[in-house]
């Protein structure tokens, strides 16, 4: 898509090429993709991870690594699927589409933009490098429990660091598209027309904003408490270590909304699309989302029912958590809406869009499970929570950002993608998916914990069972870099407007859109209301 | 909007996100205190609450109930002390002051200075428990082989809920984080 966007830029003269080009950029399509290539290299890096966690659960007994190393891969296939595959994701597609969508020429500070995005590799060179370190990577879960993740050899101010430049870079690409949204929309672009992934992540971007500083502060004292005296977790110095669960979680909840909600806005835009209808409830869809926003702040001990809290706490938080599933609820029916008596196709964003809707779903019923206070005493820290998370994080998440790119890789690179390879790629994925993670919900439910590389026999089947459906998913996502890259090298042309039942301003931009769209505003004429 | 309004914009907008960004970074820093007064005021973490001799005396005694308060020690990893009360448990009026003794040894070559955390359970009557002295409320230095037997004075508040007729109070011995400081200049805990 690079290469297409340039031929665009012939009466800008004088601009870098090769990779200061990519180093000095301020142009939002070209650092959207550049967080786009991040998040997926990362995908794979944190995917790797994640196929070592399966070898070694294959079958138990140890097998090929050691469990100081096994708990190092459950950290760090955490840290970096979250921090530096689905959050720069995301960036990357507000980068390529929010300008596009509402009408802008760039983002609104293209400057903190590309250093944004340049303090991605910094930081996860400082996570990674740990790797090679003596006492190994962060091995105590990525949530960081003190006091265990203070026992961290010399990793440990690595994962610090980190962090910090993890969170800045998000806060930095959260301000931008707030500012962008604000002050640069199209005249005639009110704030109810703006299309749904707009909306969703300039909720998405308030919740980074409002949560990634508590992150920072409680990473902060983690690093004082091990280096400088303090004690603000240490039970010997007058401090607790639950503290940091509820601080950590105070940013951990919003977090995962921070995950999902940019998704919500995805799948807004492609049922319509293939649905051929507009969305239903367009006006519910946004108060959904901000009702969404505004829980995930007063639900956080829902992931500490076990830590010892009074009983009014617990049933706070269990009423809270249960309550998520009202406007969740009011998403996932208005989406079934449209697509009721609508004449439906089935492209691969479709696809991926129909599984996210039914699959994250069940990840969604799941965690009602663990919302009961009481039911939660015997899931808490076992393979049901890892099978939940799963199925909202990646049959959620991570299938909306695929259906994403099925949707709009032609709008970038002017070509259709291959069809029949990105159908092998969704059934392969959907399938191979549910055989991994499925029976980890029977895992859980007969009591084998999480985060250890051994278990006991009679949890073999279902190990292997989800051994093998993780090797097929991971091998399926190759077909997935095959599909861009064919995309980004050739094939046939795309139109303007790309799908038949497509709407709004990206789609009257010609496909590959020129390096600098919308230099000049559309006509309000062509802004359409909400999702239509 | 044109070129400099747009700017003036935009630059009043990242104003006001950065100064939220800063005031989020305070707000984790303001959960530590925020936290400490919640477990207070709830009881949570079973920290006991603290009293004067004097407002001790004035507490009438409820003679017709017997309450056992249970002693529970622990000695935090590594650290080379032994640690255990005098008495496993006692009867007691709430109402009423009574004194319980533990006993610490240094088992090390070299001296050691240890801070007790106390806790409560259950952690509903952890707010009813009240000490009038406690060693945990001073830093202990003991010298190599050092023993000493320390007192702790308590009552037991008349208005501890009637569902509790047991109460444990578990000491455990932290090594102090500075070993150097005197057991005068440290802050009391409760």
């Amino acid at each position: 898509m690079s290469e297409a966007a340039t031929h665009h830029d012939d009466h800008h003269g004088h601009h870098p090429s090769g990779i200061k080009r990519w180093l000095t950029t301020t142009n939002h399509k070209d650092i959207g993709t550049l967080y786009l290539i991040f998040a997926l290299v990362m995908f794979f890096i944190g995917g790797a991870m994640a196929m070592i966690i399966r070898l070694e659960l294959f079958q138990p007994g140890l097998q090929f690594v050691e469990p100081q190393f096994f708990n190092s891969m459950t950290t760090m296939h955490a840290l970096v699927m979250i921090f530096g595959a689905v959050m720069p994701a995301w960036t990357g597609f507000a980068n390529w589409m929010i300008p596009m969508m509402i009408g802008a020429p760039d983002m609104a500070l293209p400057r903190l933009n590309n250093w944004s995005f340049w303090i991605l590799p910094f930081a996860f060179t400082l996570l990674l490098s740990t790797l090679f370190m003596p006492g190994g990577s962060p091995a105590g879960g990525w949530t960081m429990y003190p006091p265990l993740v203070l026992q961290t050899g010399d990793a440990f101010p690595f994962l610090i660091f980190a962090v910090h430049f993890m969170g800045a870079s998000s806060i930095a690409g959260a301000i931008n598209v707030i500012v962008t949204v604000f002050n640069m929309r199209a005249p005639g672009m009110t704030l109810m027309k703006l299309p749904l992934f707009v909306w969703t992540w300039i909720i998405t971007a308030f919740l980074l904003i409002a949560s990634i500083p508590v992150l920072a502060g409680a990473v902060t004292m983690l690093l004082t408490d091990k280096f400088f005296g303090t004690a603000f977790f240490s039970a010997a110095g007058g401090g607790d270590p639950v503290m940091f669960q509820h601080i950590f979680w105070f940013f951990g909840h919003p977090e995962v909304y921070i995950l999902i909600l940019p998704a919500f806005g995805i799948i807004s835009a492609i049922v319509p699309t293939f649905a051929r209808k507009p969305l239903f409830g367009y006006s519910s869809m946004v108060y959904a989302s901000a009702a969404i926003a505004f829980l995930s702040f007063i639900v956080w001990a829902h992931h500490m029912f076990t830590v010892g809290m009074p009983l009014a706490g617990e049933l706070f938080f269990m009423y809270t958590t249960v309550l998520i599933a009202v406007p969740t609820g009011v998403k996932v029916f208005n989406w079934v809406a449209t697509m009721w008596q609508s004449s439906m196709t089935f492209e691969v964003p479709m696809l991926f869009s129909l599984a996210f809707i039914v699959l994250f779903t069940i990840g969604g019923f799941s965690g009602l499970m663990l919302g009961v206070t009481p039911v939660d005493f015997q899931y808490h820290d076992t393979y049901f929570v890892v099978a939940h998370f799963h199925y909202v994080l990646v049959t959620g998440a991570v299938f909306s950002l695929m259906a994403a790119t099925y949707f709009w890789l032609p709008k970038w690179t002017g070509h259709m993608y291959d069809e029949t390879l990105g159908k092998w790629h969704f059934w392969l994925s959907t399938i191979s998916v549910n055989v991994l993670f499925f029976p980890q919900h029977f895992l859980g439910l007969a009591g084998m914990p999480r985060r250890i590389p051994d278990y006991a026999v009679q949890f073999t089947d279902f190990n292997t069972m989800s051994s093998i459906g993780g090797f097929v998913f991971g091998i399926s996502q190759i077909l997935f870099v095959i599909v861009i890259v064919k995309c980004v090298k050739g094939g046939a042309k795309a139109s303007d407007q790309v799908w038949e039942g497509a709407h709004g301003l990206e789609w009257t931009l010609p496909s590959p859109p020129p390096y600098h769209s919308f230099s000049v505003p559309p006509e309000p004429s062509t802004i359409e209301g909400g999702m239509r | 909007m044109n070129a400099p309004e747009l700017r003036a914009a935009n630059r009043r907008t990242v104003t006001k996100l950065l100064i939220a960004t800063c005031v989020m970074f305070g707000f984790g820093y303001a959960l530590v205190p925020l936290y400490n007064v919640f477990c207070e005021i709830t009881g949570l973490n079973g920290k006991t609450g603290r009293l004067s001799a004097e407002a001790a005396d004035v507490l009438t005694v409820d003679e017709s109930r017997l309450v056992t308060v249970e002693f529970v020690t622990n000695v935090s990893a590594d650290m080379p002390w032994a640690f255990r009360p005098v008495v496993a448990k006692m009867q007691v009026h709430p109402g009423a002051e009574n004194l319980a003794y533990f006993e610490a040894s240094n088992e090390a070559q070299w001296a050691i200075t240890g801070n007790a955390v106390p806790s409560v359970s259950p952690s509903k009557a952890s707010r009813y428990f009240n000490k009038t002295e406690c060693f945990c409320f001073t830093q202990q230095a003991l010298d190599a082989g050092e023993t000493r037997t320390m007192p702790v004075r308590f009552v037991v508040d008349p208005k501890l809920p009637q569902d509790v007729d047991v109460l444990t109070l578990g000491y455990t011995f932290f090594e102090s984080l500075n070993t150097s400081a005197t057991a005068d200049d440290d802050e009391p805990r409760s």
